[in-house]
C-alpha cells in the first residue's frame, strides 16, 4: 500500500495536468470563461445578503454583516460538497481510462478534489474583498492558521473522495444517496447559523461529532471573528483523524482497485 | 533468447453480470451479504491455463474468433487487469494501442490532449515537446491541432490517438485490431512504423483478424479458442490450422442450415401440401409437387466423394439426388438451379432444355449433377433441385433448401468466374 502511495507522488505531473485540463474544459465555450469562477461565488454572496438583510434580517449580535459570515463557511463547504459528488462519479465517468489504459485510478477522485480546491481559491478574493469593506481585518496570528485549515480540509476531503469513488463503482446508488446526505450535512453544520447560538450549544456534543463543524468554525474564527483563534485543538485533532481516514480510505481503494476495470 | 512477455498458466475469470447480483447498497446491507456478493458468483472463464512466450524483438500475432480471449490476454499483458491465476511477466515499458484516444477530453484542443495523453502513457512534458511535431505530422492533423477534439471526425480522433501511443517509444507495443483506423495511406504508415519497431529490436504483440497480416508480419503466432491455446508457433502453420477449424465450423453451420430448411419444409408438408408452385421468381424456400416422383435425398459431394458444405473455387462439386418413382413414367426431367446470397440465379438448367428425351424412370434411382470445376466467387450459395414433367408440372420441387459455401483465395467479385488468363505485351511487368 505504501508503494502505491509512492506512485501517487510519481503521478503528480499527471494529476496537475488533469486538474489543468478540467479547469480549461470547464469554461471552454462560455463567453465569460474563467470569470465564472469569480462570478459564481459573488452571485451566491449577493443572494444570501439580500435574503438575510432584507427578507429575514438576522439580528444575532457580533455577526455583522451576516452574509459575509455565512460566506466564510459556504466557500469551503462548496469545495467539500462538490468534490464529493464529483469524486463519487469520477471512476464511472473515467471508465474508459480504467478499462482501456493502464491508469492509476486513484488519480481521478483526487483530481476532482483538487479541481474544486482551485475553484475555492478563486472564490477567496471575493470573500477577502467583502471582509475588508465590512471592516474585518483578521490578525496575522490567526491567518497563519488558514493554510492549516485548508490542508486539513484537503486531506479530509480526499479521504472521503477515495472511499466514495471506490464504493460507488460497486454501489451506484451512492451517487443518489450522496446528494441527500450532503444536503442534510450542510444544515447540520454551523454554516448558516453561528456556532455560539444557545440552541446550538445545547446540542454541542452532537455538533462536535460532525467533523465539518470544526472546519467551518475554524474558517469563521480565522477569517471573520476578531480575537485569538481558540478552536485550534479541534482543528489539529481533525487533522490527525483525517490522515488516519485517508490511509484507511487508500487501503480500501487499493483493495478494490483490481475490481474497477471489470465493474466500471 | 530472453522473453519480453511471458504468460505462465494464466487464467482469467470474469464475473457475469445480471441475474442475482446485488445491485443496490440497500439489498447488500439488508442481507449482510456484501462480502459474499463481492465474491464471484456466476463466472465466465475468459482464459484458461494459457501459456506462451514472446521472445524479445519478435513480432507475435494472436488470432482467434470473437470472444476467444485475445483482448483479455492483451489487457493482462498491459497490466490493466490482473490474472485470476498464473503469472504475467513483461520486461520493459509497455504501450498499448487498445483503445485509441481513450483519455481524450472532447472540449480541449488536440494540442492539449496530446500532452495529457502523453503524460498518461508515461512520457514527461519535455519528451512530448520534443516529439510533438512528429506526432502531429504522423497523424496528419497539423491544420486542426488547435481545434477542440470534439470537432474531429472519428478517423482524425483515432489517428491522433494512434500517433501519440506509437510515439511513446515503448519496448513492448501491444496492438489490438487498430490498423483499421485510417485510409490506405495511413495504414501503410502504421505498417512502416511497425517495421521500424522491428528493426530497432522492439517487441510487438499483435491481436488481429487480418490473417494475411499475421502471415506477413509475425515471427510467431498463437491461436486462442474459447480461452485456450489451440496452436502456437510458425504463423503460416497456425493460420492454416485456424482456417481449417473455421471451415469445419462453417461446414457444421451449413449442415445445420440445410437440415433446418429441409426440416421446416417437411413439417409444412404434413399439414398442407401446396401442390401448385408459388411465384417462381420469389426466392422463398419451399417444397412442392405431386410426389409421384420424389427426391428422397440430396447430397453435395466433394472431389473425394465425401459429403461437404464448403468448397473451394475450381474444385469439383457433385450434386447427388436419390430419386424414388412411385410408378413408372416416361415424362420426367431433372433440374438444378444455383442461387447466390442475394437470391440471384447464377445458373439454371434441366435435362429437358439440354435436349435429353425421357424414356423410362422406375423405382429408386441415383442422379448426379457433376461440376468439374466450380467457377464461382467466394460466398454462400443455395441450390434448387427438382424433378418435373417436360411441361414443367412439378413432381417434387426443392427450392433453396440446400446451402453451401464457396471459398476462394482470390477476392474477385461478381456472379460467376469465367476461366480466364491475362496476357501483356513485354513492356508491362509485374513483380513475382
Amino acid at each position: 500500500m505504501f508503494l502505491s502511495l509512492a506512485t501517487l507522488v510519481r503521478y503528480r505531473g499527471l494529476i496537475l495536468s488533469l486538474v489543468a485540463r478540467e479547469l480549461k474544459a470547464r469554461y471552454r465555450g462560455s463567453v465569460l470563461g474563467f470569470a465564472w469562477s469569480f462570478i459564481n461565488p459573488l452571485l451566491l454572496l449577493l443572494i444570501y445578503s439580500f435574503v438575510f438583510t432584507k427578507i429575514m434580517p438576522n439580528e444575532t449580535p457580533d455577526v455583522k454583516p451576516y452574509a459575509v459570515f455565512m460566506f466564510c463557511g459556504i466557500l469551503p463547504w462548496n469545495w467539500f460538497a462538490t468534490s464529493l459528488s464529483d469524486a463519487a462519479g469520477s471512476l464511472i465517468a473515467g471508465g474508459n481510462l480504467i478499462k482501456k489504459v493502464l491508469f492509476p485510478a486513484e488519480v481521478l477522485p483526487i483530481v476532482s478534489v483538487l479541481t474544486n480546491m482551485v475553484h475555492f481559491f478563486l472564490g477567496l478574493p471575493i470573500l477577502v474583498f467583502f471582509l475588508l469593506i465590512s471592516g474585518h481585518y483578521p490578525p496575522l496570528s490567526d491567518l497563519i492558521w488558514f493554510p492549516v485549515a485548508v490542508l486539513v480540509e484537503l486531506i479530509f476531503t480526499c479521504a472521503l473522495a477515495l472511499i466514495l469513488s471506490a464504493l460507488a463503482v460497486h454501489f451506484r446508488d451512492i451517487r443518489d444517496i450522496l446528494a441527500n446526505i450532503i444536503m442534510l450535512w450542510f444544515f447540520a453544520t454551523p454554516i448558516i447559523y453561528p456556532w455560539f447560538q444557545p440552541n446550538v450549544q445545547r446540542f454541542k456534543w452532537l455538533f462536535n461529532l460532525n467533523p465539518f463543524t470544526h472546519l467551518a468554525v475554524s474558517y469563521q474564527e480565522i477569517l471573520f471573528f476578531n480575537g485569538p483563534f481558540g478552536h485550534w485543538k479541534w482543528l489539529l485533532a481533525l487533522g490527525v483523524l483525517s490522515v488516519l481516514l485517508f490511509l484507511a480510505g487508500y487501503w480500501l481503494f487499493d483493495r478494490l482497485r483490481d475490481s474497477f476495470a471489470e465493474a466500471v | 533468447m530472453t522473453a519480453a512477455i511471458e504468460l505462465v498458466n494464466v487464467s482469467k475469470i470474469y464475473r457475469r453480470y445480471g441475474g442475482k447480483q446485488f445491485s443496490t447498497l440497500k439489498s447488500a446491507l439488508l442481507q449482510r451479504s456484501i462480502m459474499r456478493d463481492l465474491q464471484p458468483g456466476e463466472t465466465f472463464p475468459a482464459l484458461t491455463d494459457v501459456s506462451f512466450k514472446v521472445p524479445k524483438g519478435s513480432t507475435f500475432g494472436v488470432i482467434g474468433r470473437n470472444g476467444s480471449g485475445k483482448s483479455t490476454a492483451l489487457k493482462l499483458v498491459a497490466g490493466i487487469t490482473k490474472p485470476t491465476m498464473g503469472t504475467v511477466l513483461v520486461d520493459g515499458r509497455v504501450s498499448a494501442l487498445i483503445e485509441l484516444g481513450a483519455g481524450f477530453h472532447p472540449e480541449i484542443s488536440g494540442r492539449e490532449n496530446v500532452f495529457i495523453n502523453g503524460i498518461m502513457l508515461g512520457l514527461t512534458k519535455r519528451q512530448i515537446q520534443d516529439r510533438f511535431d512528429d506526432i502531429v505530422g504522423f497523424a496528419e492533423l497539423s491544420e486542426f491541432i488547435d481545434a477542440p477534439v470534439k470537432t474531429y471526425s472519428s478517423g482524425m480522433y483515432m489517428r491522433l490517438g494512434f500517433a501519440v501511443a506509437i510515439h511513446v517509444d515503448p519496448d513492448v507495443l501491444l496492438v489490438d485490431e487498430v490498423l483499421a483506423v485510417g485510409d490506405e495511406g495511413f495504414t501503410h504508415k502504421c505498417l512502416d512504423k511497425f517495421s521500424e519497431f522491428r528493426r530497432r529490436g522492439k517487441t510487438v504483440l499483435l491481436v488481429t483478424h487480418s490473417l494475411g497480416l499475421v502471415e506477413t508480419l509475425c515471427d510467431e503466432a498463437v491461436w486462442l479458442d474459447a480461452g485456450r491455446v489451440e496452436a502456437e508457433g510458425d504463423p503460416k502453420r497456425v493460420v492454416g490450422a485456424y482456417l481449417t477449424a473455421v471451415e469445419e465450423g462453417e461446414q457444421e453451420l451449413m449442415a445445420a442450415t440445410t437440415a433446418k430448411a429441409v426440416g421446416a419444409v417437411e413439417e409444412v408438408e404434413t399439414t398442407a401440401a401446396p401442390a401448385s408452385p408459388p411465384d417462381m421468381f420469389k426466392a422463398a424456400e419451399g417444397r412442392w409437387g405431386s410426389r409421384e416422383v420424389e427426391i428422397a435425398q440430396v447430397a453435395l459431394l466433394d472431389r473425394s466423394g465425401e459429403p461437404s458444405f464448403v468448397f473451394h473455387t475450381g474444385e469439383a462439386l457433385h450434386v447427388r439426388l436419390k430419386v424414388r418413382a412411385h410408378h413408372e413414367t416416361d415424362d420426367f426431367a431433372f433440374g438444378i438451379g444455383l442461387f447466390n446470397a442475394d437470391g440471384v440465379c447464377c445458373y439454371g438448367t434441366n435435362t429437358y432444355v439440354e435436349e435429353m428425351s425421357p424414356e423410362r424412370l422406375s423405382g429408386d434411382a441415383d442422379v448426379t449433377f457433376a461440376i468439374d470445376s466450380l467457377d464461382l466467387v467466394e460466398g454462400t450459395y443455395k441450390l434448387d433441385v427438382a424433378v418435373h414433367k417436360r411441361d414443367g408440372f412439378p413432381y417434387d420441387y426443392h427450392r433453396l433448401l440446400y446451402t453451401f459455401r464457396v471459398k476462394s483465395r482470390t477476392k474477385d467479385v461478381g456472379i460467376y468466374r469465367p476461366q480466364h488468363r491475362w496476357t501483356f505485351s513485354p513492356n508491362v511487368r509485374f513483380t513475382r
